[in-house]
Formats: C-alpha cells, structure tokens, sequence
C-alpha cells in the first residue's frame, strides 16, 4: 500500500523553527504553556486608518482566511451601529446564508483536521471532501470560495437570485446524510470516547475567567451566542437553537460543532424561504459617516468577533480595533493543558480551533528540570496518533475498522 | 550527468513543502485542499515533504513579516539545490494590502530568489496545479 | 435600562461622564483610580462578560475603552478612562479579570501604556526592528501610513 506522506500544513512541523507554544514538562505532564504570538502580525488596525470606509471591508476580510464573512459583517455592522443605520430586510437574510454557510464548512474543516491529529486520515480526506460542495454554491453565489466580498455597509453587495435556490437546497440535502454518519461515527465510536472524554477539560469559571468563547464556551455549559444574545441581520426572524453541552472537554467541543451544523443548515433553508420569488433592495446608500464611535459583534465559527470602530467624520476611521475569538480561547490552555500528558497536548489545541493565521501551531516541549529541548511539532502529531492505536488495542477493536465500516455504507 | 538524472526524477515525483510567513491562512487551507479527494495532486507523483531537507519546492504564502525572515531564509538555504521556490497568492506576490503595514519585510522576492508566482487571492486549487505544471514544464 | 440604572445607583457620584448612543451601547466615563471598582462590580456582581479593552491615542490624551457585555440583556457597557499622553499609566484589570492579559500587553507594545502590577508586562509582537519606545499604533509614528 502506498504510503502518505500526511498533510501537516497550516501545522507544519518545521526543525529549528521558532516555537509558538512552548510546554514546560515533567516527565509525561505539562507543567506550565507558553503563548509565543507575532508571526502572522501585519498591523492591519494601522492600515484601516489609511483607508477609505468602503475599502476596509475588503481589508477585514483577510485578517482570517477561514473566518471570512464573520469580519465584515462584525465590522459593517460597527458602521452601522455608528451611523444608525438599518439594512434591508433581503440583505438580512443573505447576511445570514452567507455566515451559516461559511460556519458548516468551517466546522467541516475542524473535524478534518481533528481526525487527522488523532490519527483518522480517513476522516481528514472524507470531512474536506464534504466541504467542497458547500465552496461550489460560494463560487456559484458570490464568485469566489473563498473571501466572498459580499458584504458593504448598508447592505450586501449581490443578490442572490431565485435560479441558485433550488440548487442551493440541493446541495445541502445531499450533505445532510454525509453529516449525519460523520455526526453518529463520532458519537458512537468507543476509541473516540475513551481518548477525547475528560481530556483538556474547561470549568465554568475558567470560561469565564478567560472570557472564553463560541464552540468553547457552549461545550461547558456557557449559554452564550452573540446571534440570539444580540440579534442582528436575520438571526431574530428564524426558529433555530443554541448548542450546549456540560463537561467542557474536547469530546463536548467536537459535538457542539457537529451539531451546530444541522442548526445551520435550518437557519439557512429558512433564509432561503424568504427569499424565493420577493423582491427587494440589497443595500443602502450611506454616503457620509458622522463623527461618533460605534460597535459591532458577529458570531464567528469560533466565537464572537468584535469591532469598535471611531470617526471624526471624514473619510477613514480615527480608530478601528479588531478583536478576533481565537485571541480570547487560546490562553485557556493554561487551565486545559496543564496536568495533560504529551500526547493529548495536539488535540486539547486543536480542540480551541485557533484561527490559525491567529497563531500556526508548531509546538515544542522543554523538560522543566533540565530545560533541555526534548520533543517539537511532529514529534506531538505522532504521539498523538501513536496514543489512538494504544487504545484501539486496549479496546480490542483493529485500526482499520472505522475506514472499513464506512467504505461499506457508502459503496 | 547526476544532475540531469536528478532533474528527470524531479519531473515525475516532486516533494513540496509548504511554509506560511504571515498569511491569514486562506493560500494554505487551498493547498491543502489540493491534496483531498476532488483534485488529488498525488496522482501527478507530488507530495508533501515533512522536512525541507527532502523538499524540491518551497511553497510560500503570506506577506513576509520582520518575525518570519530569519526562519525563510534558513529554510531556502537548507532545501537541497536544484529547489524552486512558488510564491503563492498575492501576499506572496507583492504585499496584496498589506504592503505598508509597519511588519512588512518583503515581499517574498525581497528575501529569496523565486521561481514562480502564483497570484490570486487565495489562487483556486486549479490555478496552483496550473502553475506548478508550468514550472515542470520548464524543467529542461 | 436595568444596566444603566444599577450601575449609576451604585456608584452615583464617581461617573464623569455617561453617553447613551443606543439602547444597546453604552459609554461611561470614569476616573481612572476607580476602574477596578466598577469591573469588579460589573464583572463579578452583575456577571458580565470582558470582552476586550480598546487603547485610543488622541494626540492630547491617550483613552483606553473596556468594553464589558450583559448578554442576557444586549448590552454592551464601555468604561472609558482618559490618561496623560506623555506617561500614560493605569492599574493593570489583569488581577480582576484574567483575560486581559494580552490585551493589556498589546496595548502596552503598541501604544506605549504602562500597567502597574500586570504580571508579565512584555513584547511579544515586534520585533527588535522597533526599538524601546517605538509605538507604531500611535498617530506621530510613520510606520504604516502610505
């Protein structure tokens, strides 16, 4: 059988390379974590000053490759929070299929690369292969897959029209049942539950001690979620619910995404609901910004994004902060890792889905006793893998059961 | 004679390795997404390296900032010659927006030699593969 | 306006300034020997929600925005303190809420305000290309404008 060389990237284990997390161990334990940020840092709030209003929105929505949408509808609707301004009725409902659309093939993209650091190429392959249909209806509705560029302040900036809807619905039904295997493989499977359930585990307090957010937050217990919290664009005009789970380790986190899903894809079958055979306008025209301050939020696939936005009134924004989720979830490895074994460290931070250009996860381990550098980046993918097998075995189930019995159900 | 036999096996199988200096990570979830089951690059004989040291390509995305010079610098020289090097997306490129922030070191030409450019923002998987058979095609 | 109500019943005398932009954004202006009264009040006692700190040079003063949510009521309280622009220091939140750690850090870096007892008050974006009292977010640096 041919061998893969595996695909680590955006992960990529690189020697002598800077170390992004540094762990301080004892032996098999974590003892203490390091946060080593700045490489991805290209001063993107200094830039927005010297931009138009209109521009930034492009400028936002490359802060985060995966988290696309979330920035400039977080940042549009900081303006319109400023400028007072209220958007279409249709436009709402575009906002929302494009956000709900962007979370399925974000959360898609998680359960990909969470099998693969748990040593489930398979899953990887099958989970980015799901994804690429919900890429077809970006490509098909806004003309990119990704950094879509549909939105603009007042409104969105493409309709989307009555042909695409059938083909929309389409898609999604076909994806359902794809989920719904991935979703019971996942619940079901024994080696799963013994090596994600009690792992990385997050209390309540420490949620709220790091201001912890999205998937992270709902997976111990925190009933927070900026679209029902503070409804903006449609999410207050359609019947969907929040996803919760209680014991706050990865097992939880990995069901909170799965089953937020199937939540999207409801809110998006309604959207398209009100859509279909109405005419309306997609945006207003807002042609001066007054002076004042204004703010916005966004659920993001991985927590709520913020923008604070402040004008003089001219032309570019006095100021404009940006908040990402991740740089809120990525500090509470300090409660969730330390006390973890080595080979639980890639899942437990994989768990926090870092938007990656957010941090890139190389890691490197120290002894605490000698500070002697004993493990890097790949040395951790394979620990982690290496522990999946040592369960499957103790278990007494083969490797190649769980490729096996899908390959059944779908041939 | 060894290096005109390197050359030819650099034409059927050719080791990637994919480094990110400072990109929101949009280039690299496409070049992974070349690897998955719809475009499947393995059946062209290209794989991704573990290690620069087994590397034919560089491929590098993002806009080169004053944190990640050292790193790609260090990496190009440890890629075993004759290596290209494929800036990929606009970052990469030129800068895209992000040309006068106040962490701008490139772009990536600024750093190192590169071989091919690859623009877009982020390329399609389509395009890559395009590019990448262009600079097989050049291989002489 | 539950929120509004019980936090001017609270600390009636000590608010400098109050601006309703809407029902759902809220800016207070207070003093800065008092920040750790008001977050301890309204993160611990009215269980809100820190979400990030937002640091504002205006070239006569230097702001810094905490901005707290109550999110079963939508709405967003900003704690707004204005500091001296030449030695702009102010008590670290850090001891009240741990998760501004890095935000305070940021601002620290790239702005140039000083927290007292913050516990690891360091660089970690630039680069030893920005020298010590290099701040490239203010408006008198260069760095970044076309």
């Amino acid at each position: 059988m041919k061998k893969v060389i595996v695909p680590i990237g955006p992960y990529h284990p690189l020697f002598e390379e800077p170390e992004y997390f540094a762990l301080y161990c004892d032996g098999e334990r974590v003892v203490d974590v390091e946060w080593i940020a700045g490489y991805n840092h290209r001063g993107i709030e200094k830039i927005s000053e010297s931009k138009h209003w209109d521009q930034i929105t492009f400028l936002v929505e490359r802060i985060c490759g995966i988290c696309s949408t979330s920035h400039p509808i977080a940042y549009c609707n900081a303006v319109e929070d400023l400028a007072k301004v209220e958007i279409p009725e249709r436009a709402k409902y575009i906002r929302c299929i494009i956000g709900e659309l962007e979370r399925i093939h974000s959360h898609l993209l998680w359960v990909g690369l969470a099998g693969h650091f748990l040593g489930y190429n398979t899953v990887f392959m099958w989970a980015w292969k799901y994804r690429e249909p919900i890429l077809d209806i970006m490509e098909m509705i806004t003309g990119n897959r990704n950094h879509y560029a549909m939105m603009k302040i007042g409104g969105v900036r493409r309709d989307i029209d009555d042909a695409y809807i059938p083909i929309i619905r389409k898609i999604l039904e076909d994806l359902k049942p794809k989920l719904n295997m991935l979703t019971n493989a996942v619940l079901d499977d024994p080696v799963l539950a013994a090596r994600l359930k009690g792992v990385g585990v997050l209390t309540n307090k420490d949620i709220k001690e790091f201001g912890a957010l999205g998937p992270v937050a709902r997976a111990s217990g925190l009933d927070i979620d900026v679209r029902r919290d503070s409804p903006h664009s449609a999410y207050g005009l359609v019947e969907w619910k929040v996803i919760t789970q209680n014991e706050g380790d990865v097992f939880a986190r990995a069901v909170v995404r799965l089953l937020e899903c199937f939540e999207s894809m409801k809110i998006i079958e309604q959207c398209l609901d009100n859509l279909k055979g109405k005419k309306g306008e997609i945006s207003i025209d807002v042609r001066n910004i007054p002076p004042g301050e204004g703010i916005g939020h966004y659920e993001a696939p991985r927590g709520e994004c913020f923008h604070y936005v402040r004008s003089d009134g001219t032309g570019s924004p006095l100021r404009h902060k940006i908040r990402a989720p991740s740089f809120n979830n990525i500090p509470t490895f300090k409660a969730s890792c330390i006390g973890e074994t080595i080979s639980d460290v890639t899942i437990i931070l994989a768990g926090v889905d870092p938007c990656y250009c957010c941090t890139e996860r190389a890691i490197v381990a120290y002894d605490v006793n000698t500070q002697k550098k004993i493990l890097d980046g790949s040395d951790f993918i394979r620990l982690s893998q290496e522990k999946t097998r040592k369960i499957e075995k103790e278990i007494g189930v083969a490797p190649s059961r769980w490729e096996e019995k899908n390959w059944e159900r779908d041939n | 004679m060894v290096l005109s036999l390197r050359k030819k096996a650099l034409k059927k199988s050719l080791f990637v390795f994919h480094l990110s200096t400072g990109s929101c990570n949009n280039c690299d979830i496409e070049i992974l997404d070349c690897l998955t089951p719809r475009f499947d690059i393995e059946r062209f004989g290209i794989t991704l390296a573990g290690s620069v040291k087994h590397a034919d390509v560089l491929l590098v995305t993002g806009i080169g900032t004053l944190k990640n010079i050292e790193r790609v610098k260090k990496l190009y020289q440890q890629m075993p010659k004759p290596g290209f090097v494929v800036a990929i997306g606009s970052c990469a490129c030129t800068g895209g927006m992000f040309r006068d922030g106040y962490t701008m070191a490139g772009p990536l030409d600024k750093i190192i030699p590169v071989d091919v450019y690859i623009p877009g923002c982020p390329p399609k998987p389509e395009a890559m593969i395009a590019g990448i058979v262009k600079l097989l095609n050049s291989i002489k | 306006m539950d929120t509004l109500e019980t936090i001017k019943k609270r600390f009636s005398d000590r608010i400098k300034n109050i601006k309703i932009h809407s029902d759902i954004r809220i800016y207070i202006e207070i003093d800065k020997k008092d920040l750790l009264d008001f977050a301890k009040f309204i993160f611990n006692d009215m269980d809100a929600r820190f979400i990030t700190a937002t640091g504002v040079d205006n070239l006569d003063s230097m702001e810094v925005l905490y901005h707290f949510s109550i999110d079963r009521e939508d709405v967003i309280v900003s704690l707004r303190v204005l500091l001296d622009r030449e030695d702009p220091v102010i008590e670290s939140l850090t001891p009240v809420v741990k998760g501004a750690l890095n935000i305070e850090k940021e601002m620290y870096e790239l702005l140039g305000i000083k927290f007292l007892n913050h516990p690891e008050l360091k660089r970690f974006l630039l680069t030893e290309e920005y020298p010590e009292g290099v701040f490239p977010l203010r408006k008198d640096s260069q760095k970044g404008k076309k």
